[in-house]
């Protein structure tokens, strides 16, 4: 989850990829309620969110159901106070928090339906 | 080795269908760990579904019919040797041969061999050219031998469910069919005689030729010793290029015959209710075996019951409901596009059964239940309308008196609605792949707090397999609901208690502009969803106007409003422009034809009307508009729920028959009327006469020209629901017939629920048509100058989606695929060649990525924010 405290409209969007934390966008780049794909620095492709508060997420841009990677093209919203991601596919339904599919248990190649996530930060910009 | 016990060996022969579902079975037992399983199987690969074996001549691939998951076998170091076939038991030794030369010792052996196809032994029936259809291998060769050159004829042997697959086969490679059945008609096991008369002249509607009392006497041969004739039993001569003999199977039960077990007469290792031969360290399941009720079962289902049952018997519990003693047959197929199904006692061989029957040739509908002595269902045939079949099939096994009368369930649905599921009783099985029961189901809404079907399909598993009962369900549990007085939250989701249009009325009187707005001031808090904010996004369209991307809006749109196109199964886009009343200059088709081209883009005509252009990535969106936008094209709004498209016919300017020009009309409609959002997407028509060629009472609105003016049809809907439209008013003027669909269309749009056509909507508003007739021509309600007011504000504001997108740098921003990597193609969007042109890339395939001809397109300014 993000520090709210940090948020400011002229940070920088981070995410934690094994490495170290990579730059993904402008802050002011994301659009509340919506999604943007990017490359991680090992070339996975990560969905990243910002919501009607300001909170940014990121999982993996790749769809379980339907195995095309779309998942950042997808409506963002909440389920009981959880954050979501709706699949634009077939619109199954994954909680942003921990990946996790809240409509299937399994994908239908038999693995478990939960998305890799990335820890994400709002750095302030450092001069370049 | 550290283990105390030593590992038993079980050795499997046979991996089909059966085999498979005996290894899952077993691998779950408690006892499974201590056995170490060896697998011999006769074909080069693992096992796969046979059942869906002619679904490899549409395209499913061998390894989408594999019925082997990844990793299984691995995971319980089963050792699976393929192609290497046993060939004989020594059940003194306990050992097992392999044509490889290998001998295994076993502690349990299953045999689960399946059966052959059996093939008559009449002179010629080995000649090239003829053919069997039960392996992948098999139809591998017969599409080789219906693709050789001078391959024009093909005869299938048996009028069977194999026969009547393969005929469907042939027909479908090209080839002129004949079905040849002994017996008297086709499909003599499940149907009776009024049901095969039915089905044979639907067969042959398809173009196949039927030949019923017909027996195969010889197959004649060319000099090659290819197949050229076939020789009938009435003497005859049928020319044929390919055979496929598909005149029953017989049970492989030589091994077991080899090795001293009993066998049955006509077939079958002798088992009890065990699945055990007569020897306790050997069972046999499947189609190989001989069940105690005295039947050889040749389809599945009663092979995985088996499968189950040895399981259980050698390394589990079997409990007295475990024990196989006989499998219902009851069957439900869709055949060439013939819907057949049969249950129970079909036949009525019951003592005292009688028949109810229900035939209509003109719709070619025949159905017949077997009625008990004491009026309950046994069985029956359906041929042609396979709907009630979810519901009497299980009445027929519950075995109880009917509490409706019989002619009730086989009549065509009356005006009254039929009395539903709740006849059924609660040990009746709705699903019978996972046999569950009516009660089951009801106990799952009442007493585990299931409220929904997904929640009653996780709980109770049913409805997971096949499907088929799907249906059915859906109604028990509605009806279960009902009764415990639950009220179902009639609120468009968790985040508004509102219908849409209850917030439609809200937003329009509170003059709310934006989504935040309305959610904080009359919504149940939260973000919102996928369900509110599109049709929030929708009626904010119609209100407040604007581009649908501006603002927050943007954010609220799926993705195909998102990025003003359809997305398709790998994540890229297709692109349809408007073509108005399907009227285009052959300059209109070669610009298009260009762009295409270009861009590398699949090509096809729509259903519409019209030409859609698949598989654009999202940078290259823009690109393909900016040319569509030059050439003078727009949006067709495929992506929205908006007007579609209003098809017409050509009309009195050319046909001889009509009376008005429809094309006219139909491009003044569409333009008039596009882009305008609404509750679901809109589709309309004009004809040019009562011949209908456009299909207007199939459409939302349709219009056919009479000579004294136009005809106005509502309600109309193709698709999974088909209505025909009623008549709203006759021989209208242009006039008054723009203004009275004016009406209709924002009437519609301010009192419709999210994704409710006009079909469903004008179905269900109190006093339907009548009620509707008032409000837009006689003005009840006194909405219609408002109405009128809203109509001419969407004419006079509509902007065309791509120009505007094109003509603002910052929309332009999102049409990238990566935001950390602009202008870098997405790796995982790729595509392989197929008829000229191509399609999307399968998992399994290696496709490239899209580099279209074009390689510098038109420059576009885009603002990095
Ligand atoms: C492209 C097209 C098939 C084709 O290759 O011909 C098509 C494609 C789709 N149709 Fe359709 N329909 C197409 C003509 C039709 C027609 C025929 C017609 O319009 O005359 C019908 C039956 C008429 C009707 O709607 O009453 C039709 C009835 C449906 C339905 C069922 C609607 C219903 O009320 O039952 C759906 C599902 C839905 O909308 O919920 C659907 C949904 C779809 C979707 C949106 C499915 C999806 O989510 O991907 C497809 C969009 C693919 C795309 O990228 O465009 N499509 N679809 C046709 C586009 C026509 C056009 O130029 O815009
Ligand atoms: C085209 C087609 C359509 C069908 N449609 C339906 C349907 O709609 N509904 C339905 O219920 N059923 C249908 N069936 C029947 C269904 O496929 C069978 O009931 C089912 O496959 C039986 O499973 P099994 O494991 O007993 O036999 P199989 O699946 O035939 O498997 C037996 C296996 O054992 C192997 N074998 C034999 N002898 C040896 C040996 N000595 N050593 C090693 N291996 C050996 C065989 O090569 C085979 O691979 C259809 C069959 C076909 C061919
Ligand atoms: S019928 Fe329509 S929705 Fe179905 S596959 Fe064809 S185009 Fe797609
Ligand atoms: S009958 Fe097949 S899933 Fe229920």
């Amino acid at each position: 989850m993000t520090d709210t405290t940090t948020l400011t409209e002229t940070g920088a969007v981070e995410i934690l990829d094994g490495r170290g934390w990579t730059r993904i966008c402008d802050y002011a780049q994301l659009t509340p309620g919506r999604g943007v794909a990017a490359l991680s620095a090992e070339g996975r492709q990560v969905a990243v969110f910002r919501d009607r508060s300001g909170a940014v997420y990121a999982v993996d841009n790749r769809d379980p159901f339907s195995g095309a990677y779309v998942l950042s093209r997808g409506i963002l919203g909440s389920r009981a106070g959880v954050p979501t991601i709706s699949s634009p596919m077939y619109q199954q339904v994954f909680d942003l928090r921990d990946g996790r599919c809240l409509d299937e248990e399994t994908a239908p190649d038999g693995r478990p339906a939960v998305l890799r996530v990335w820890p994400v930060r709002i750095a302030p910009v450092t001069p370049r | 080795m550290t283990t105390e016990h030593r590992l038993r060996e079980l050795v499997l022969v046979g991996h089909g269908m059966v085999g498979q579902r005996f290894l899952e079975a077993f691998t779950e037992q408690p006892g499974a760990a201590g056995w170490r399983i060896t697998v011999l199987a006769e074909e080069p690969r693992a096992a796969y579904d046979r059942v869906h074996l002619t679904s490899w001549f549409s395209g499913t691939s061998a390894e989408e019919l594999s019925l082997t998951p990844v990793g299984f076998l691995a995971e319980h170091g089963i050792d699976l040797r393929l192609s290497d076939p046993a060939v004989a038991i020594d059940r003194a030794a306990r050992t097992v041969a392999c044509a490889s030369g290998t001998v295994l010792h076993y502690d349990a052996l299953v045999l689960a061999t399946g059966s052959y196809p059996f093939v008559p032994p009449v002179p010629g029936h080995d000649a090239t050219g003829c053919h069997v259809y039960r392996t992948i291998e098999d139809v591998e060769r017969i599409r080789a031998g219906a693709e050789t050159d001078g391959t024009r004829i093909g005869v299938v042997v048996g009028g069977g469910l194999l026969g009547l697959e393969a005929a469907g086969a042939l027909t479908a490679l090209g080839l002129e069919t004949h079905v040849v059945e002994f017996a008297p008609r086709l499909m003599a096991i499940q149907v009776d005689e009024g049901g095969g008369r039915l089905l044979r002249r639907k067969i042959e509607d398809l173009g196949v030729n039927v030949h019923t009392g017909a027996g195969t006497q010889a197959i004649l041969t060319d000099e090659h010793g290819r197949v050229r004739a076939m020789r009938l039993s009435d003497g005859r001569e049928l020319p044929a290029d390919l055979v496929v003999f598909s005149a029953g199977v017989r049970p492989r039960d030589q091994l077991a015959q080899e090795s001293g077990l009993p066998v049955g007469e006509r077939g079958g290792i002798v088992v009890d209710e065990r699945c055990r031969t007569r020897d306790p360290h050997v069972h046999a399941i499947g189609e190989c075996a001989l069940a105690v009720d005295g039947k050889v079962y040749g389809l599945v289902a009663p092979g995985y019951a088996m499968a189950e049952t040895a399981a259980r018997s050698i390394a589990g519990e079997l409990l007295a409901e475990h024990r196989f003693t006989g499998a219902d047959t009851s069957t439900k197929l869709k055949l060439l596009g013939v819907e057949v199904a049969s249950f129970g006692d079909a036949h009525g061989t019951t003592e005292g059964a009688v028949d109810v029957l229900y035939s209509d040739s003109r719709s070619g509908v025949y159905k017949k239940l077997v009625i008990g002595g004491d009026g309950q269902l046994l069985g029956g045939v359906l041929v042609g309308d396979t709907e009630s079949y979810g519901l009497l099939r299980p009445l027929a096994i519950g075995g109880k008196p009917l509490t409706t009368a019989p002619e009730q369930l086989v009549l065509p649905a009356g005006p009254a609605p039929a009395s539903g599921p709740v006849a059924l009783p609660d040990e009746a099985i709705v699903c019978s792949c996972h046999n569950v029961s009516k009660g089951e189901i009801r106990a799952a809404v009442a007493d585990q707090g299931c409220a929904t079907v997904p929640e009653v399909k996780k709980c109770t598993k049913a409805g997971t397999g096949c499907g088929s009962c799907v249906k059915l369900l859906g109604s028990i549990v509605a009806e279960e609901l009902a009764a415990g007085g639950v009220t179902v939250d009639k609120g468009l989701c968790e985040h508004f208690g509102q219908t849409r249009s209850e917030l439609y009325e809200v937003v329009q009187v509170a003059g709310i502009t934006s989504f935040s707005e309305l959610l904080d001031r009359y919504g149940r808090g939260g973000e919102g969803c996928e369900l509110c904010k599109p049709a929030v996004a929708s009626i904010l369209a119609g209100l407040t106007g604007g581009h649908i991307l501006d603002g927050e809006q943007g954010a609220l749109q799926d993705t195909n409003d998102h990025f003003l196109a359809n997305l398709q199964r790998n994540g890229s886009y297709s692109v349809v422009p408007r073509i108005p009343g399907g009227e285009i200059t052959p300059q209109g088709l070669i610009t298009i034809g260009e762009i295409a081209r270009d861009h590398g883009l699949y090509t096809k005509i729509t259903g519409g009307q019209r030409i859609d252009l698949f598989g654009a990535t999202v940078d290259q969106l823009p690109h393909i508009w900016r040319r569509l936008v030059d050439a003078g094209f727009e949006s067709g709004h495929a992506y929205g729920k908006s007007l579609r498209t209003v098809k017409s016919c050509v009309g009195q300017t050319w046909c001889r028959y009509g009376v008005q020009d429809s094309v006219g009309l139909a491009i003044e409609l569409e333009l008039r009327y596009r882009g305008l959002r609404s509750p679901h997407k809109i589709k309309a028509a004009v004809s040019g006469c009562a011949r209908e060629c456009a299909e207007a009472q199939g459409k939302d609105f349709g219009v056919i020209a009479t000579s004294a003016g136009w005809n106005l049809y509502v309600g109309g809907n193709g698709g999974m629901t088909p209505r025909h439209a009623d008549l709203l008013a006759a021989d209208l003027d242009k006039e008054t017939l723009l203004r009275t669909i004016d009406r209709f269309l924002m009437f519609y749009i301010r009192t419709a629920e999210r994704l409710e056509r006009t079909s469903v909507w004008l179905d269900r508003i109190e006093g339907g048509l009548e009620h509707l007739r008032q409000v837009v021509l006689e003005d009840s309600l006194g909405i219609c100058a408002e109405l009128d007011a809203l109509m001419a504000r969407h004419i006079a504001r509509y902007q065309d989606e791509w120009a505007a997108v094109l003509a603002d740098p910052d929309r332009l921003r999102r049409f990238t695929s990566f935001v950390n990597a602009p202008g870098a193609p997405d790796p995982t969007v790729t595509f392989v060649p197929e008829r000229d042109q191509i399609r999307p890339a399968r998992p399994d395939e290696d496709g490239r990525i899209l580099a279209p001809a074009l390689v510098a397109g038109p420059h576009l300014e885009v603002r990095s924010a």
